[in-house]
């Protein structure tokens, strides 16, 4: 009964405080949307609007009312999932991002794939030989991806694996002619393009994905690494390791079956946490390569002055932030062991 | 040396220690050939931005239509850009923008953050509570994209593009601060500081801040790298610096329209921004060997 209450006590709290996250994430979309443009309606009609447009706009904003009364207002509009309404698109801005999002998770999740197969075995290999010249190597090639501002990466393999070697196609998600041939069902391409049997379009979604996919995943590449060499570097200084090794393991089952098998649990967070940030990587290189996902539309936003577009952009992969950060924390939770008998 | 030298003169014997300590450390560094190589890079970015108008061979802002486009050659080391402006003159006045960017960052965001952690760690209690609460919040945010919202509503600018990455680049400081003054918060010295009168005010400045620098420095490096990628992609949106100023990641965004038939419009800035974000990347690696307490104990 007591162990119970305390559980459902941890939760209530845990839950409470990732509550005040999202209320918190509210409140700065509030204050850029509403608190900091000099006049919120002169932005949302512009410069030449009648009066009579401009007293309409006040109105339906609810400027009259107290600022808290106004975030009240707002909080409960979003809770009814009411973003507002795009006024470059003039549909609201839940339709919208429901529309792009799809596009933007199928490159994320195929960035984060690949930045995981190759960044997990590259950080086990720079702790294995810790300051030896694989180690160097792998760091510096990890630095780089650290370094390297990822819209002119995405320019740079344009004009060399586009245009002078046409290896890949170009920008966009399929060549022009093959737009709207397939069904939509989930909005992602490589999955409706495989539900419709078209397999000439798969092939060609392939060839447009396959190098911002690439660049995002070494982008997360880069963040990957260097967590698993730290983690890894932590546990096979441990004693179980000294242990494995002087009963006669092989190196191959000390490292992948003792040493990683440890450093998974905190890798799980860090790959999480390198979603999330794929997530928001995408704006800039879905802009390069005019992919039609969240960034593409933020920024298309961003010149119409469509701040409702832009805010409900950054709302939404901030809610998805914040509930991958939650998540990570439940398996951790889950995974680990040593934490459930913390709570006990 | 001997004893009663030092005992005559302490002031002496602490610049003398100072600096054996500094010569040492000196070595140490001098030992990381990638440490050395990112000091040497932002040594020369700092060269750079203080000689502009001697190492500059054009007039960064003089269009000139007869070489429009001009590829590189022995006039135009990299090429001339849409206007005929010279690309490699622009870089040279571009590093005060990049430099200008990252300073207006780093004075803001840094003390903000210090101040912050310091005072939630050192008081604790529901300050404490509070506090963390809103860096957690500022910490669970898409960084870019609230930078992007917040420039986006109030217009474009330098200055608001600073503004934007600092309300971003100041949690982890707070983070630093408040786990540092947790661990010095009742440390003898200070318990001690605090017996002898000292005030709250005079215990944070004083003991619990100067505890924080050296994690902060090493920091700072690896966020001046991040700063710069920031700046430059805001720029490179069209929301950072405005023509006709030579913006490193502006350049790229007017490069972008030539990038099959005049590659070196856009690929050149940004080969400058890698460079420099590298330079800082290598040097916070080395600082961070040298300086990370927590890297120290463990060797």
């Amino acid at each position: 009964m007591n162990r119970s209450l305390r559980l459902f006590i941890s939760i209530a709290s845990w839950l409470l405080s990732v509550a005040i996250t999202l209320v918190g994430l509210a409140a700065l979309t509030f204050f850029i949307g509403r608190v900091l443009p000099i006049d919120p309606v002169l932005s949302i009609v512009g410069e030449k609007a009648t009066p009579e447009v401009y007293q309409k706009v006040y109105l339906e904003l609810g400027l009259d009312k107290p600022l808290w009364q106004q975030f009240i207002d707002y909080l409960g509009k979003l809770l009814r999932g009411d973003f507002g309404t795009s006024f470059s698109t003039s549909r609201p801005v839940l339709t919208d991002l429901v529309n792009f999002f799809p596009a933007t998770l199928e490159l994320a999740t195929i960035g984060l794939v690949i930045g995981v197969v190759l960044g997990v075995p590259m950080g086990v290999a720079s702790a294995y030989w810790h300051e030896k010249w694989p180690d160097h190597v792998l760091r510096v090639i990890g630095l780089v991806g650290y370094s390297v501002p990822i819209f002119w990466l995405g320019l740079v393999g344009l004009f060399v694996f586009y245009y002078l070697l046409d290896w890949v196609s170009g920008p966009g998600q399929l060549d022009v002619f093959f737009v709207g041939v397939v069904d939509r069902v989930t909005g992602s391409i490589l999955i409706d393009s495989a539900l419709a049997g078209e397999w000439e379009i798969f092939a060609n979604a392939v060839s447009h994905m396959i190098l911002p996919a690439l660049l995002l995943g070494y982008y997360s590449l880069a963040y990957i690494s260097r967590m698993t060499r730290s983690v890894m570097l932590d546990q096979l200084s441990r004693e179980y390791v000294l242990t494995a090794r002087l009963k006669g393991a092989s190196e191959f089952r000390v490292v992948a079956g003792h040493a990683l098998r440890n450093a998974a649990i905190p890798l799980v967070t860090v790959i999480a946490l390198s979603y999330g940030g794929l997530l928001e990587g995408s704006v800039l290189v879905e802009t390069i390569f005019s992919w039609p996902g969240i960034g593409n539309y933020i920024y298309s936003s961003l010149f119409a002055a469509d701040m409702n577009a832009v805010l409900g952009g950054t709302l939404l992969v901030g809610i998805v932030f914040v509930l991958l950060n939650m998540l990570s924390d439940v398996l951790y939770r889950v995974l680990d062991p040593r934490s459930r008998e913390l709570r006990r | 040396m001997s004893t009663t030298e030092i005992v005559a003169d302490p002031r002496h014997a602490v610049r003398a220690a100072r600096w054996a300590e500094f010569k040492l450390f000196a070595r140490r560094f001098m030992r990381n050939p990638l440490g050395v190589a990112g000091l040497v890079i932002v040594l020369l970015l700092l060269f750079a931005a203080a000689f502009a108008p001697w190492l500059a061979t054009h007039d960064p802002y003089l269009p000139n239509l007869t070489s429009r486009l001009a590829a590189p050659s022995a006039e135009y080391w990299f090429g001339a850009d849409e206007l005929g402006r010279d690309i490699y003159s622009r870089l040279i006045y571009g590093s005060r923008l990049t430099l200008l960017i990252v300073a207006l960052v780093i004075v803001t965001s840094a003390p903000v953050g210090l101040i912050i952690g310091a005072v939630s760690g050192t008081v604790g209690g529901w300050v404490d509570a509070v506090f963390m609460r809103i860096t957690d919040i500022f910490l669970a945010v898409p960084k870019l994209l609230l930078a992007l919202a917040f420039v986006a509503a109030l217009g474009p600018g330098i200055v608001n593009a600073a503004l934007a990455i600092t309300l971003t680049a100041w949690p982890p400081y707070a983070r630093l601060a408040r786990a540092e003054a947790l661990v010095v918060r009742n440390s003898d010295y200070v318990n001690a500081a605090r017996l002898a009168g000292a005030s709250e005010f005079r215990i944070i400045v004083f003991h619990v801040i100067p505890m924080c620098l050296s994690s902060v420095i090493v920091r700072m490096t690896f966020d001046m790298a991040g700063i710069i990628l920031t700046a430059a992609g805001l720029g490179f949106i069209g929301l950072g610096a405005q023509p006709p100023l030579p913006e490193w990641g502006a350049m790229i965004s007017t490069g972008r329209k030539f990038i099959f038939d005049q590659w070196w419009i856009a690929t050149i800035p940004g080969a400058a921004i890698f460079i420099v974000s590298l330079g800082f990347n290598l040097l916070g690696d080395a600082l961070r060997d040298l300086l990370d307490p927590h890297l120290r104990q463990r060797k």
